[in-house]
């Protein structure tokens, strides 16, 4: 089955506002919103709750004030800085715990509690354009990774359950954790960029990433009036390195006017705007269908 | 003092204020990008880059003749970077962060400490501006322990010569984020008065409030959606945060942003408007510091 993610390292590009426009032309997707930090699709998607989780990944260490002897050997050992004086005792500073356990193992005094951690919460949603699966990550926490893979699991299960013919996900900014996990046996990845030097900059990043995880990239520049010159330097580099090149977006404001209607670009009066992002959709489905018959062949 | 500029959303306009910020600054003032898996901030400021230094995490390597096959180091790691394949420990370099704690409870001595790369740290100079990033390897996972590196790059600089810090933060708000605010003096947030740029914005206010650092707003593409506007606005003045500048929706500004050119180079009155953000920023950090 087809796993298509949209990514940009840089943020802001116009990812998640794509995305919904894409859930709104595809098929009979399941949506996925793996922009576990700060997730966005749900303002245009309207999402109604059938089913809420809660995310429980890994540990944080709780120094029991009462078996503290204040000896210091947690402090010194705590490569994360994660433990600090607090008057002749110590304690965790939660939000630079990493949950390595170091502390619970050497203190002597067996003061440090090492208790599961509640980093968010998981949702299975219906929406007008399908089921869609989403997360909420609660401030600070980590291992968004392991969240964005669990909601991909629970997506392949939805989209075999229901017979859905495509996974669609918005992916999150950046190059590191979650974008890493959000990759892993993806069909095709959407990069999309804007014609600025950040846009540029962050595009070859992301799609390097892709290269070293061997997934497919087509390129959508999006805004590419903002400086023209630039737009058609991106898509000449983007097709000299392989990949694909599924279209150019101008900057308009249509996109805003989407937005707070909490509509897809594509449900609103038909403009020029929408009308390439149908042609690029059309593109990136022909695209992600070549790379299923060549794999399922494989 | 350290100026940190944070969003919640991506793509509001913090590697712009930065870059602005640092630019207009009157006294000795180091400009940091802590955005390490996609830093921008050079791309505006545009400085001297020194050869990058690269910035390792320490990881057990092991070596099989000593290994008794106890397991502890397995059953100690959190992070699934040690398994046992059999009776043989079997390392998973990419999952490591690095705590040391296997090599702690080896009682073999078998684990000796190796590196992975995470990335590079590298330092330069635009005009009088010093200016330090850091950037991810591509295809490391972890952010936070570069940051870090960076960071104690940044505390080494200070405590050899007093001078201010404008931080450029990743967007969102888990630990990258918070990793990047968390020793910051006053944390600015960069917010769009869109949609997804409220919602993400609250979600930063939500994040950052509980640090107990002194908070203030700079409002991006004002006048893209009104009524959205509105709504940040009041939102703002029931949580008493200040909005220290408004940068006005104007495509010129996009298109100079799309060019490379420093927003506040744009006109006398962007110019002035981050002056009056410079100082905004001085005096709300004064106003806290007494509360504090």
């Amino acid at each position: 089955m087809p796993e298509i993610v949209v990514i940009s390292g840089k943020g802001g590009t116009g990812k998640t506002s794509l995305t919904a426009a894409f859930a709104h032309l595809a098929g009979r997707p399941v949506i996925c919103d793996l922009d576990v930090d700060a997730p966005d699709l749900h303002i245009l998607l309207d999402p109604v709750r059938k089913r809420s989780e809660d995310f429980v990944s890994g540990h944080e260490a709780v120094i029991d004030p009462t078996r503290c002897t204040g000896c210091g050997q947690c402090a010194q050992a705590c490569r994360f800085g994660a433990i600090v004086p607090d008057g002749p005792r110590y304690r965790v500073d939660h939000l630079r715990c990493e949950g390595c356990k170091v502390c619970v193992t050497i203190c002597p005094a067996h003061a440090v509690d090492f208790v599961p951690r509640h980093c968010g919460e998981w949702y299975v949603s219906d929406t007008r354009f399908g089921p869609m699966v989403h997360a909420r990550l609660f401030p600070g926490q980590e291992n968004s990774g392991r969240l964005v893979s669990l909601l991909k699991t629970e997506a392949r299960r939805i989209a075999e359950e229901t017979g859905r013919e495509l996974i669609l996900s918005d992916g999150s900014p950046g190059i590191g954790c979650p974008v890493i996990s959000s990759l892993a046996g993806a069909t095709l990845a959407v990069a999309v960029t804007e014609p600025t030097p950040s846009g540029r900059h962050d595009l070859e990043r992301v799609t390097a990433l892709c290269d070293h995880f061997r997934i497919p990239v087509a390129v959508v520049i999006n805004k590419c009036d903002l400086n023209p010159g630039e737009a058609e330097r991106i898509a000449a580099t983007a097709l000299a390195r392989g990949h694909a090149l599924a279209g150019r977006l101008p900057h308009d404001p249509v996109v805003v006017t989407a937005m707070v209607a909490r509509k897809a670009v594509t449900e609103l009066p038909e403009t020029p705007f929408a009308a390439s992002l149908r042609e690029i959709w059309r593109t990136i489905e022909t695209l992600a269908g070549q790379r299923t018959r060549s794999a399922s062949r494989a | 003092m350290i100026v940190s500029i944070a969003s919640g959303k991506g793509g509001t306009g913090k590697t712009t204020v930065s870059a602005s910020l640092a630019s207009i600054w009157d006294a000795p003032v180091v400009a940091v990008d802590l955005d390490v898996e996609e830093p921008n901030l050079h791309l505006f400021l545009r400085p001297e880059l020194s050869p990058p230094e690269v910035v390792n995490i320490e990881i057990p390597v092991l070596n099989e003749a000593a290994c008794s096959r106890c397991g502890a180091c397995a059953e100690v790691c959190q992070f699934k970077a040690i398994a046992m394949l059999g009776d043989t420990p079997l390392v998973f370099p990419e999952m490591c962060h690095g705590c040391g704690g296997c090599l702690r409870v080896c009682p073999t001595e078998a684990l000796s400490p190796g590196t992975r790369e995470l990335g590079s740290l590298m330092r330069g100079r635009a005009g009088r501006i010093e200016f330090l990033m850091g950037r991810l390897r591509v295809g490391e996972a972890m952010s936070p322990p570069l940051m870090r590196a960076v960071k104690a790059a940044l505390s080494a600089l200070i405590a050899g010569a007093p001078r201010d810090a404008v931080v450029d933060a990743p967007p969102g708000v888990s630990c990258p984020a918070v990793s990047a605010v968390i020793d910051a003096d006053i944390v600015l947030l960069v917010a769009e008065p869109t949609p997804f740029g409220v919602h993400d914005f609250r979600l930063a206010v939500e994040a950052f409030t509980p640090l107990g650092k002194p908070l203030a707003v700079a409002v991006n593409r004002a006048g893209i959606a009104p009524a959205e506007e509105a709504g940040l606005r009041t939102f703002c003045r029931g949580r008493r945060l200040p909005i220290l500048a408004t940068i006005p929706y104007d495509r010129a500004i996009a298109e100079g942003y799309a060019r490379g050119r420093l927003v506040a180079d744009l006109s006398p009155g962007l110019r002035a408007t981050f002056t009056a953000l410079r100082d905004g920023l001085r005096a709300h950090y004064a106003k806290e510091a007494v509360h504090a």
